[in-house]
């Protein structure tokens, strides 16, 4: 207990100065900008328009402006690692923030626990990161692979559908969604049969043989777990070839506009996905985001806009509640930091230093000549963690510490 | 049946745009020499600019009228930008050391990827269905899109085009003679230069109409080029360099496999040409239809440089380098002396690629392979055994050196770009396993695996790094002058020669490139402790293709230019990476005049420039 008292005391001893020390908050931020920029670029204008707004009604601690020092990693993890210790030791950053890549959150999370800084990663979605690999010093946003797959289990249990096949990346992410999926589904709906497995390599999917394997197996459903490039090569062909018709799709992340907009007009009717209908969620506090946001930007916001304007609002919260930058005195402030995100409210779980933001479930739908989600409906992350006890067991004992 | 049918037709139709970029890389090739990095940009272009092209005329034609022209010009845009790129580059270093012309291609690699980005932007791009091919029609019961039945055909129409073009014009006779023998093909009054800027051309329109033929079946995205460009190397590696017929073979080799592969073994699907083409190549060494004999005039042929001890003065310049690096964390800062390190380690890397590649002119494109297979096992070591990392530094070179004898006995049965395919071919099967099995950790690594404290701060990892890798230049260096490197350079020189005066070539070959898997897998653990982590991109393409940019850069002549590319080279692109998302054209940019201004490499280069300057005085 002497840590907290130390700092406690230290605090006092710099509450005068900090008045007149108005020295910037940094902020050491790392995402993979140049490699794919489709989700990085709308995540950095989201937390650029955060910055902007807690400086404009006069920064934190008294008058402390919030500054960003941003890096590029170039989709790789190595090259992550290096920045996260340049912004540490040249740049001397109060905490690091960001990544979009998984293995890359990983490593950054790395140089965290060993340099004893705070870390809130922002896009990452493994499930690793908050549990067999969590730390104490790394907290996580988005909604994980486990979260997207307990959603959409959820609905598929509903469903008829006895038979599935499942096709999915052949790497991490791909892997344990299909796992989590499976494991929920068994549990909710002891007669479902998993029948065919597909494994494209990411980027290298190939559609008319997947295709033809999938529905070779005849399922009753799908469980797809492909996105990007892989995602509108499937839709197109699966399209054409008929697979989606008179079968249940329940689909990762597909709802989001970053992976629905290029679909335009063969966006498959009914599909089952998460994602984020921008355009119609209607409270205020969203409203007024997207407003800000297309008027800062002339484009209107993907999921990775929110995810980054959400992330560095939380981190402006934390500190504000901390009353300081001190590593330690930001963890317990944001452990159970409860804040309001554009989504609703909002909680950083003390358990596993991961956020209860959702996402919105909902079914694909065509109009105009675009994919719209239908009969959404936004769905609390809270609900859809494991028991505390599973989580226990999965998180390294000094991650809680 | 119905369904195997359906699947072969599959085959078919992905064997096609195989065969459209296979065929253009392999032309320009079996005449210029060129491995060209760049054809799957030329590719990833033609998608792009069939989008924009179809779409402008669409708004104004109608669809079938906008869409096939828009297509066609597209292909042929691409070609002009090919041409263009040989014309304003290949072209003014055909006299520099083969495979030099590989670093331009990938300074291209990389302008292509920014420019692409920056003309058509982030997001993908989904063309609508080719007018007139929209739908499916019903082969025994199973619906199978009109358009794939499309590209079956144009693949056989493209093919006899090109017998035409190559069997029955002079043009094609004019190549044909080229592919033989350039220099007799010259000596006999045919313009080259006109012939080489044609032939790119025409490989370059190839490659623009696979890309263009590419706009029905998927989203255009900006990621189009690199996975192209492997599937591409290995179809005409499979088909034999330079052959056209066995370019088409071996992509309806590829296609079919790749199909049944996906009925049979799902999870394989990444592992699976290469399987097949490490096959062939065992075989069949210089592809199902190549000519044996081709391999002697490939880009493995390192010109026969001279080399010298280290004199009075290089040595001294040595001492003083080393006092200055030794004094680094006394003056510098943390970051620097991780940057240091940084360099240090890649500089071993790239000088162990140098040793098989220009003292054993053995051409490697996965020299990762080592590297990586020396991170993992330090990695494995310390997280499943919790052994020391002295344990782990000892354990990775010894391990990547078995697993290096062990590859390299297939591997030195070859050569040139054969050589360097196999080569390619071990490191993604290696890659691929680190990537897709669990106990690697997968895509999501091994963490955690930091030095003890003896070794733990910025400044001790930095001066251990620094002893063990000066040290490993210095062995590498010696082997160079011992009689086993210069029976090497012998067997590089004239492998029959070397021979006949009782060296054993392959067993010198085999040595070497067990030695060079050695030293690249300490590298691979000195990385691995300087990172904390390891993840499967050090067993990846990338990284190959950096070693072999450090040693092309550095000059392949020299034995202190890998040293000079690692730290030229790595210091550019994390300076520019810090500053602009927009790096790549940047350093692509770099490249490109580094290669125009330094032909032989930077060290070679003024090494050559300061003789001169001997001589005129």
């Amino acid at each position: 207990m002497s840590k907290p008292t130390w700092g406690a005391a230290l605090a006092i001893l710099a509450l005068p100065v900090s008045g007149a020390d108005n020295k910037p908050i940094l902020i050491g931020e790392i995402s993979s900008y140049s490699t794919v920029p489709a989700f990085t670029v709308p995540y950095r204008n989201g937390w650029q328009m955060a910055v902007e707004e807690v400086n404009a009604a006069g920064g934190l601690l008294g008058g402390r402006r919030l500054e960003v020092v941003s890096r590029d990693d170039g989709g790789k993890p190595d090259d992550a690692t290096r920045n996260a210790q340049e912004l540490l030791s040249s740049q001397k950053v109060d905490l690091l923030a960001g990544t979009f890549l998984s293995n890359v959150g990983l490593a950054v999370s790395d140089i965290a626990l060993r340099n004893r800084v705070l870390f809130v990663a922002a896009e990452p979605l493994t499930d690793a990161l908050v549990w067999d690999k969590g730390n104490r010093y790394t907290f996580r946003l988005r909604p994980s692979t486990y979260m997207q797959a307990a959603m959409l289990a959820e609905e598929a249990a509903k469903l008829p559908a006895r038979t599935w096949a499942t096709v999915a990346p052949n790497y991490e992410y791909g892997q344990s969604a299909v796992a989590n999926f499976k494991e929920l589904m068994r549990a909710k709906r002891p007669d479902v049969e998993f029948v065919a497995e597909q494994w494209p390599a990411l980027g290298k999917l190939e559609a008319g043989a997947t295709i033809q394997a999938l529905e070779a197996a005849k399922p009753d459903a799908i469980f797809n777990v492909t996105f990007g490039a892989d995602l509108t090569k499937f839709v197109r062909e699966g399209n054409l070839r008929g697979l989606f018709e008179g079968r249940a799709v329940v689909s990762m992340l597909t709802g989001e506009p970053e992976y629905l907009d290029p679909l335009k007009d063969e966006t498959p009717k009914g599909w089952i996905v998460t994602g984020y209908p921008w355009d119609q969620v209607k409270t205020t506090v969203h409203q007024r985001f997207v407003q800000a946001y297309a008027k800062r930007y002339s484009e209107t916001p993907r999921l990775g806009s929110v995810v980054g304007y959400t992330t560095f609002m939380a981190i402006a919260d934390a500190i504000r509640k901390a009353g300081s930058t001190d590593t330690e005195k930001l963890i317990g402030a944001f452990r159970g930091l409860k804040f309001e995100s554009v989504f609703g409210p909002v909680t950083f779980r003390a358990l596993d230093q991961q956020s209860t933001l959702g996402a919105f479930v909902g079914r694909l739908d065509l109009r105009d000549g675009r994919g719209v989600m239908v009969d959404w409906r936004y769905v609390d992350g809270k609900d859809y963690m494991p028991p505390d006890a599973v989580v226990r067991k999965r998180r390294p004992a000094e991650a809680m510490r | 049946m119905s369904v195997y049918l359906s699947q072969a037709l599959g085959g078919l139709s992905h064997a096609a745009t195989l065969f459209l970029v296979a065929s253009g890389l392999s032309i320009i090739f079996g005449v210029t020499r060129i491995v060209n990095f760049a054809h799957g940009s030329l590719y990833m272009l033609g998608a792009y600019c069939a989008y924009s092209f179809s779409q402008f005329l669409m708004a104004k034609l109608g669809a079938p009228l906008g869409f096939w022209p828009g297509v066609v010009l597209a292909a042929l845009a691409v070609g002009l930008v090919g041409a263009l790129m040989e014309v304003a580059l290949l072209r003014r270093i055909y006299h520099a050391p083969e495979l030099f012309q590989l670093l331009a291609t990938f300074g291209v690699v990389l302008v292509v990827q920014d420019a692409t980005l920056a003309i058509w932007g982030r997001e993908d791009l989904l063309s609508p269905r080719a007018p007139g091919f929209r739908g499916v029609v019903e082969i025994f019961g199973e619906r199978f899109p009109q358009y794939h039945l499309l590209l079956i055909c144009l693949g056989p129409v493209v093919l006899g085009a090109l017998w035409l073009l190559f069997n029955r014009t002079r043009w094609g006779t004019l190549v044909r003679a080229a592919t033989e023998d350039r220099e007799m093909t010259s000596a006999l009054g045919v313009n080259q230069r006109r012939l080489f800027t044609s032939v790119v051309l025409l490989g370059s329109t190839l490659a623009g109409l696979g890309g263009a033929l590419q706009i029905p079946n998927e989203a255009v995205n900006l990621q189009m080029d690199i996975s192209i460009i492997v599937e591409a190397f290995v179809v005409v590696v499979i088909g034999g360099m330079g052959s056209i017929v066995g370019a088409f073979v071996a992509a309806l080799l590829v296609g079919e496999i790749s199909a049944f592969g996906i009925l049979i073994f799902p999870r394989l699907t990444l592992v699976l040409p290469f399987l097949v083409m490490a096959l062939v190549l065992v075989v069949r060494p210089y592809g199902l239809l190549g000519k044996p004999g081709d391999e002697s005039r490939g880009p493995a042929q390192a010109p026969g440089t001279h080399l010298v001890p280290a004199g009075r003065y290089l040595r001294r310049a040595g001492v003083a380098a080393l006092l200055a690096l030794a004094l680094v964390p006394a003056f510098a800062g943390e970051y620097a002396q991780l940057l240091v390190t940084d360099i240090l380690i890649l500089a071993l890397f790239a000088t162990s690629l140098h040793f098989i590649l220009g003292i054993g002119g053995l051409v490697s494109f996965g020299h990762a392979a080592w590297f990586g297979v020396g991170a993992y096992a330090a990695a494995l070591l310390l997280a499943k055994l919790a052994a020391p990392i002295s344990m782990g530094l000892i354990a990775a070179p010894l391990v990547a050196a078995a697993l290096a004898l062990v590859f390299g006995w297939f591997c030195i049965r070859l050569s040139g770009v054969y050589l360097a395919m196999l080569t390619l071919a071990f490191a993604q099967i290696l890659w691929s396993l680190a990537y897709q099995s669990t106990w690697t950790g997968g895509d999501n690594g091994i963490l955690g695996i930091w030095p003890s404290a003896w070794a733990g701060s910025p400044a001790r990892y930095y001066y251990l790094t620094l002893t063990l890798c000066v040290a490993s230049l210095l062995v590498l260096r010696r082997a160079v002058f011992a009689p086993f490197g210069y029976a090497l350079r012998a067997a590089r020189d004239s492998a029959l020669r070397a021979e006949a005066t009782g060296i054993d070539v392959r067993r010198s070959q085999w040595l070497a490139f067990t030695l060079a898997g050695a030293f690249a897998g300490l590298a691979g653990a000195l990385h691995a402790f300087h990172k904390g982590s390891v993840f499967p991109n050090v067993l990846s393409i990338p990284q190959s293709i950096d070693a072999l940019v450090m040693v092309l850069l550095g000059g392949l002549e020299t034995l202190t230019g890998p040293v000079a590319g690692a730290a030229v080279y790595h210091f550019l692109q994390t300076q520019i990476m810090r500053s602009t998302e927009y790096w790549r054209v940047i350093l692509g940019s770099v490249i490109l005049l580094l290669v125009l201004v330094f032909p032989h490499g930077i060290v070679g280069s003024l090494r050559r420039l300061s003789a001169a300057g001997w001589k005129t005085r």
